[in-house]
C-alpha cells in the first residue's frame, strides 16, 4: 500500500479533531520511557541476566592485515568453566554476513583484514574466565603488507598522477565509483576556485556499548534479545548462518543506549547466537568501551577534491568534485554512503553542470559505515567550504551567494531529478542568517576556550561568525523498498500498536503514541515492538525515516482499525459509518446522544488490522549518475559563532542559530532535542571527534581519548526557525529530522574559526596546531579583539 | 578466581598489613585504578583498600606548612579552606575530570599513577612540596621529581604508602594553566605551573605532559628569580622578559608526538602559559 492508497481508505469524517480529549500531533506528550531512564530504572541490553547463564568474549585480530597460519583452541577448551569455544569451523551455515555485500566473515579464517577482526568466540560461567580463555587461543599470524591509503587507489586530487595505485586491482578495491556527469561539462566559469579537503574518522560514540542475550529455544530455535536498529535485517543475516529458517531466530528488542548509525551493522549477534546453540545455555556479551570502538563501523574519512565554476555575478555553472571515501576492510554500507556523498556533493544549490566521481575503497583500516548524515557530512564540509571560498573570491557576501544559488521546488538536480516538494533552501538560509547575535563575551573563564583550564587570555580571544547549509535524503534511496509494517489491535477498551521501528532514543514509541491517539481519542494505547514473528520489518531507524515510514505505517493500520471499527459499529446502528465518529474512546453518532464503547466492539475477541507501508518508488542511478534516486530531502542552515584563543589554537563554539526543513512539527520536545543532539555532533566533529589510526591501529579507543563535547563544549543553540512546508506523500506531512542538524553544523563552526583566524583548515576536526601553526592566523579580522 | 579485599580502619594497620602482604595492590579512589581493570591492564588478586582511613583524609597547618593526607579528594582541594591555602594546587584539582572523578579521586593517587599528564603534579613540583612514605618501620620524605622516575613510575616500594604531602605555606603567587582539547574531562596536552615564593625569594615552574614525567624549567626559575624584585615585588613584565622565560621554560620541554597532540605544539603551548602565568602573577599585585 502506497501512501496515496492509505489515504483513500480512510472514512473521511472518522474523527472530529476538533473534539479531541488527548493531545496528540503537535504536543509534548510524556516519553513512555521518561521516568524509567531519568531514575535509572530502564533496563538496557547491557542489564540482561537469564537463569544460567554464560558470558562470552571475543578474541580479535591485532593485525590489520595478516595470514593466519594456525589457530589452537585447546587451552582454552581445557580451561574450567568454558562451555563453547567456536571458529571459523563452527559456523553451520553462511560464513559471510554485510548489509549490501556479504562479504564479512563471521571469523577471521584465512587471513584479518583489519585491527580488531573477530577471529574466535569463547562462552564461559565467568566474564573473566572468558576473558582468560580467549586470551589462551593461540593464534598464529603471517603479517602480510597493509594498504592504509585510500588515495592508493583512489587519489582525490585530479592531477596527481595515479600511478600510485599500481599495487592494487582496484576491481577488487574499488567497493563502488559513483561517476555523475550533467549538463555541458565543457563550460568555464568566470571565476574558479578550487580546494582539497579531508574529513578525519568520527565515531558515533553512542553511550550504551554493544550487548546482547541469546538464549537456545526448545524448538533448536534461539531467542536473541539485542540492541539493534533494524531487527528483520539482523535476523535475515543471523539466520543465514545459523542455517536456520528465519522463523527459529526470533529478535527481541532490548533497550538501545543510542545507536546513530553504528547498530546497522551485525556486530556480536551471530556470536551470541552460535554461543547459546552450541553451548546449549544462554550468554551474554557486554562489549567494554574498546571492544566497542572496534566492534562497530564508524564515519568514513574522506579526501575531497572540489572546483566550483561561476559567473562574476555569483551564478553557479559548473560544479567539478571527486570524494574518496575510505571504506576500511569490509564493504558495510560504503556502496550507500557514497552515493549520498556524490549525489550531495555539489550542495542544495542550482547546479545546471556537474562532474563529480566518488569513490568508497578497501583498506586494511577499521570498516566504515553508517553515521547520522551518512555521505552527506562530509560532502558538505567539502562544498561550503567552496561556497565561502567562492564568495570571497567574488567579493560578494556569502549569505548572498547561497540565496542566489539555493535550489527550488522544479529546480533540477546534479542527478537529473526534478525536485518535488517542498524545498524550502532559501527559507534556511534566511532565518538562520537573521538569527540575532548574541552579547559579547560573558564574564566566566570556564567559557571561555580552554575552560577549566584556564588557559586563555581574554584580552587576546577573537570571534569568529560562519554560516552553513546543507541536506541529506529523507529514507532509503536508488531503489531500495524499505518498507513498513504496523498492526494495530482492539482489545478491550485497549489499543496496541505493534511495529517493530526500533526506538534507539529519539522518540519514536512517543510518536506512535501520539499518531494512535489522534486516531483513537484514547490515552489507553500501548505500544509493542514484538519480535520478529509477531509483525513484518519496520525498516532501519537510519535515514530519518521512521516518523515517515513507521509512523506512515502505524498511521494506516489504526486508520483501518478504525474504519472497520466505524464499519461494525454502523451495522450495529444501522447508520452510515460517516455519521459516526471517535471519542474518547468511544464510537459517536453524530446528531444523537448514541455512543458505542470500544469494549464493546471486541466482547469476542481482539480486532486486529495490518498494514505495510511503502514510499514512492525510486530508481537506480545510470553510468553518468542521473536518475529519480531519492524519495525526499530535508535542509537546514546553521549560523555558528566561535571564540578563538589564536595564540593556543583553542575554540570554544559559543552559540549556534539554526534553521531547518522540518514539513511539521509534531513533538516540539523530541525535535528541538534532535536539532541540538545534532548539531552537537557536529560540532565535535568540528573541534575535537576523531577516531585516530595509525599502521590500522586505533589510538584512542576510549571516552578517555576519543573526545566528544561536554557541557562546557556546548554553545547555545538557537532554534531561528522550523519550517512547516508540509511535504507532500509524508504523514501530517511531517519530514524526518534527525540527521540534517549533524550536517551544516560542520563547516559553519569551522567558517566561524577560519573568519576568525584567518588559518585556511581545509580539515575537521579543527586541531590546535592547524590553527597555531597556519601562516595567516595572526591576520586581524572584523571582529578583531574582544573586550 | 578469587580476588581478596582488605579494609583497615587504621594507618598502622594497613602499614602492618602491608608488611605482611607485600604484593597487595593499593586501592585509593579507584578512578586510575577502576579503569586498568576495566581494560584487563590490571587483574588484581589481593586489594588494600584505604577508603576507610579517616586519617589519610586528614589536612593540618602547622607553622609554615600544610599536611596534606594522601587520600584528600580532588573536590575538596578545590573547595576552602584548602583552596585559599595552596589556590594553585586547588585550580590544578579543578582539571582533573568529572564532578564524579573529582570526589572519587585522591592526591596520593595522582602521585602513585605518576602518569606524565597527571595534573597535579607540576604544581606540586612547583610548590616544592615532598611526598611522606612511609612502611612499617620507616618514614621517607622526597620531593616530586625525586619521587617520579619516569612514566608512570616511582621510588614507591611494596611495603609503602604514600601517606601525605607536605608543602610549604609561604606567601606565594600561584598560577596554574592546562591545555586539552576540550573544555573539561581531558587529559592535559600541556601544563605550566609558577610558584613566585616571596617568603624564600624562590621561583618554581613545573610543567606537565611535555617529558615522562612532571618537568622542572630550573633554568627559568633561576633566570626569572634573578630578575624578580623582590624587595617591591615586582615582576619583570617587560616584552623581552616575557620572551625570555617563556622560551627558558620552552626549552625545559621534553615533549613527544602521540595520538594528543604534537611535540611542536606542546612546545609552543607551554610557552604561551608561561608567559601567560608570569603576567597573571604580575596583576595579582596590581
Amino acid at each position: 500500500m502506497t501512501a496515496t492508497e492509505v489515504m483513500t481508505t480512510t472514512i473521511e469524517t472518522g474523527t472530529n479533531r476538533q473534539e479531541l480529549t488527548t493531545p496528540t500531533i503537535g504536543a509534548n506528550i510524556l516519553r513512555p520511557d521518561a521516568v524509567d531512564k531519568t531514575e535509572g530504572r530502564f533496563a538496557f541490553s547491557s542489564d540482561l541476566w537469564a537463569e544460567s547463564m554464560l558470558w562470552g568474549k571475543i578474541l580479535r585480530s591485532p593485525h590489520p592485515h595478516a595470514r593466519i597460519v594456525s589457530i589452537d583452541t585447546t587451552k582454552a577448551l581445557n580451561m574450567p568453566g568454558v562451555k563453547a569455544v567456536l571458529t571459523w569451523d563452527d559456523i553451520p551455515g553462511n560464513h559471510f554476513f554485510g548489509l549490501e555485500k556479504k562479504d564479512q566473515p563471521v571469523f577471521a579464517h584465512d587471513v584479518v583484514r583489519y585491527v580488531g577482526e573477530p577471529i574466535a568466540a569463547v562462552a564461559a560461567t565467568h566474564p573473566e574466565i572468558a576473558r582468560q580463555a580467549a586470551e589462551a587461543i593461540e593464534v598464529s599470524y603471517d603479517p602480510l603488507p597493509a594498504f592504509l591509503d585510500p588515495e592508493e587507489i583512489a587519489p582525490a586530487d585530479p592531477t596527481v598522477d595515479s600511478t600510485r595505485r599500481s599495487r592494487r586491482d582496484s576491481e577488487q578495491d574499488i567497493f563502488r565509483h559513483i561517476s555523475i556527469r550533467h549538463g555541458n561539462l565543457d563550460v568555464q566559469g568566470e571565476v574558479q576556485v578550487e580546494g582539497s579537503y579531508e574529513v578525519g574518522m568520527q565515531d558515533q560514540a553512542f553511550m550504551g556499548p554493544e550487548s546482547g542475550l541469546a538464549i537456545p529455544a526448545s524448538d533448536g530455535g534461539v531467542d536473541l534479545y539485542i540492541s539493534t536498529q533494524w531487527l528483520h535485517v539482523d535476523r535475515d543475516q543471523i539466520a543465514a548462518c545459523l542455517a536456520l529458517p528465519p522463523e527459529l531466530v526470533r529478535l527481541h528488542l532490548a533497550g538501545v543506549g543510542g545507536a546513530f548509525g553504528a547498530r546497522e551493522d551485525i556486530t556480536l549477534q551471530i556470536h551470541l547466537c552460535l554461543l547459546a546453540l552450541s553451548s546449549g545455555q544462554p550468554v551474554k556479551i557486554v562489549f567494554n568501551r574498546q571492544e566497542s570502538f572496534l566492534g562497530h563501523v564508524h564515519r568514513h574519512p574522506a579526501r575531497m577534491w572540489y572546483r566550483h565554476h561561476a559567473l562574476k555575478d555569483g551564478t553557479l555553472v559548473k560544479v567539478e568534485a571527486r570524494i574518496i571515501l575510505d571504506g576500511g576492510a569490509y564493504a558495510s554500507s560504503s556502496p550507500a554512503v557514497i552515493a549520498n556523498a556524490a549525489c550531495f556533493a555539489a550542495g542544495p544549490y542550482r547546479v545546471p553542470s556537474a562532474a563529480i566521481d566518488g569513490f568508497a575503497v578497501r583498506t586494511n583500516n577499521p570498516p566504515c559505515g553508517a553515521m547520522r548524515g551518512f555521505g552527506a557530512v562530509q560532502a558538505c564540509f567539502g562544498y561550503e567550504t567552496q561556497m565561502d571560498k567562492l564568495a570571497s573570491a567574488l567579493d560578494m557576501d556569502p549569505i548572498e551567494l547561497r540565496l542566489k544559488n539555493a535550489l527550488r521546488t522544479g529546480d533540477t538536480f546534479v542527478t537529473g531529478q526534478v525536485l518535488q516538494g517542498s524545498i524550502p533552501v532559501a527559507e534556511v538560509i534566511k532565518e538562520a542568517a537573521s538569527a540575532p547575535l548574541p552579547p559579547h563575551l560573558l564574564d566566566n573563564p570556564l567559557a571561555m576556550p580552554g575552560g577549566a583550564g584556564r588557559c586563555s587570555d581574554t584580552t587576546k580571544l577573537r570571534r569568529g561568525i560562519g554560516f552553513a547549509v546543507g541536506f541529506k535524503n529523507l529514507l532509503y534511496s536508488e531503489g531500495f523498498d524499505d518498507y513498513s509494517t504496523a498492526k494495530c489491535r482492539l482489545d478491550g477498551d485497549t489499543i496496541t500498536v505493534i511495529c517493530a521501528a526500533v526506538e534507539v532514543g529519539q522518540g519514536f514509541i512517543t510518536l506512535a503514541h501520539q499518531i494512535a491517539r489522534d486516531v483513537f481519542d484514547t490515552d489507553k494505547i500501548v505500544f509493542s515492538a514484538g519480535d520478529t514473528n509477531e509483525v513484518g520489518s519496520a525498516g532501519s531507524t537510519s535515514a530519518s525515516r521512521q516518523t515517515w515510514m513507521s509512523g506512515g505505517a502505524v498511521q494506516a493500520a489504526c486508520n483501518r482499525l478504525r474504519d472497520r471499527l466505524l464499519t461494525m459499529a454502523a451495522e450495529e446502528l444501522e447508520v452510515s459509518p460517516h455519521q459516526l465518529y471517535i471519542k474518547n474512546g468511544r464510537i459517536v453518532s453524530s446528531g444523537t446522544s448514541v455512543e458505542i464503547p470500544f469494549e464493546a466492539l471486541s466482547v469476542n475477541g481482539p480486532i486486529e488490522e495490518f498494514v505495510e507501508y511503502h514510499h514512492e518508488p525510486t530508481y537506480l542511478l545510470d553510468d553518468n549518475g542521473q536518475g529519480d534516486a531519492h524519495v525526499s530531502f530535508a535542509f537546514a542552515a546553521h549560523k555558528a559563532i566561535v571564540d578563538v584563543d589564536p595564540e593556543l589554537g583553542l575554540v570554544r563554539v559559543t552559540h549556534i542559530s539554526t534553521a531547518q526543513d522540518v514539513g511539521k512539527v509534531l513533538n516540539p520536545i523530541q525535535l528541538i532535542g534532535q536539532i541540538e543532539g545534532g548539531t552537537m555532533q557536529g560540532v565535535g566533529l568540528a573541534t575535537m571527534e576523531e577516531l585516530i589510526v595509525e599502521n590500522g591501529v586505533v589510538k584512542n579507543p576510549s571516552f578517555t581519548d576519543y573526545l566528544i563535547p561536554t557541557a562546557l563544549d556546548a554553545p547555545d543553540i538557537y532554534i531561528a526557525s522550523l519550517i512547516e512546508q508540509p511535504e507532500p506523500g509524508a504523514p501530517f506531512g511531517a519530514k524526518g529530522v534527525g540527521e540534517p542538524p549533524a550536517i551544516s553544523s560542520v563547516p559553519a563552526v569551522v567558517s566561524a574559526i577560519r573568519q576568525a583566524t584567518g588559518a585556511p583548515l581545509t580539515r575537521v576536526p579543527v586541531r590546535p596546531q592547524d590553527i597555531v601553526f597556519s601562516a595567516d592566523n595572526k591576520r586581524p579580522t572584523a571582529d578583531g579583539v574582544l573586550k | 578466581m578469587v580476588m581478596s579485599i582488605n579494609r583497615p580502619t587504621s594507618l598502622e594497620e594497613a602499614l602492618q598489613i602491608l608488611a605482611d602482604n607485600p604484593e597487595m595492590e593499593i586501592l585509593g579512589g579507584g578512578t586510575d585504578f577502576m579503569v586498568e581493570v576495566n581494560y584487563g591492564h590490571r587483574r588484581p588478586v589481593s586489594i588494600l583498600s584505604l577508603s576507610r582511613i579517616a586519617e589519610l583524609r586528614d589536612f593540618e597547618v602547622s607553622g609554615s606548612e600544610l599536611y596534606l593526607g594522601s587520600g584528600i579528594t580532588f573536590s575538596k582541594l578545590v573547595a576552602p579552606p584548602l583552596a585559599e591555602l595552596v589556590p594553585g594546587l586547588a585550580q590544578a584539582a579543578r582539571t582533573v575530570g568529572s564532578p564524579q572523578i573529582r570526589n572519587a579521586g585522591t592526591i596520593g593517587g595522582n602521585l602513585a599513577t605518576a602518569s606524565p599528564a597527571g595534573d597535579t603534579l607540576p604544581i606540586l613540583l612547583a610548590l616544592d612540596a615532598r611526598v611522606e612514605i612511609s612502611s612499617l618501620n620507616s618514614v621517607r620524605s622526597l620531593r616530586i621529581n625525586e619521587f617520579i622516575t619516569g612514566p608512570k613510575q616511582t621510588v614507591l616500594q611494596p611495603q609503602e604508602l604514600i601517606t601525605g604531602i607536605r608543602v610549604p605555606l609561604h606567601d606565594s603567587s600561584q598560577e596554574f594553566l592546562k591545555v586539552g582539547t576540550r573544555n573539561a574531562m581531558v587529559i592535559s596536552v600541556a601544563t605550566v605551573a609558577l610558584v613566585i615564593d616571596w617568603d624564600s625569594y624562590r621561583v618554581g615552574c613545573g610543567l606537565g605532559s611535555v617529558g615522562p614525567g612532571p618537568m622542572e624549567a630550573l633554568e627559568a626559575e633561576r633566570w626569572l628569580a634573578a630578575k624578580i624584585d623582590w624587595g617591591n615585588r615586582r615582576i619583570p613584565l617587560e616584552e623581552s622578559a616575557l620572551r625570555s622565560f617563556s622560551e627558558l621554560v620552552a626549552r625545559a620541554a621534553r615533549p613527544i608526538d602521540d595520538h594528543r597532540s604534537t611535540a611542536e605544539y606542546r612546545r609552543h603551548a607551554v610557552a604561551v602559559c608561561a608567559r601567560r602565568a608570569l603576567e597573571r602573577a604580575s596583576h595579582a599585585y596590581e
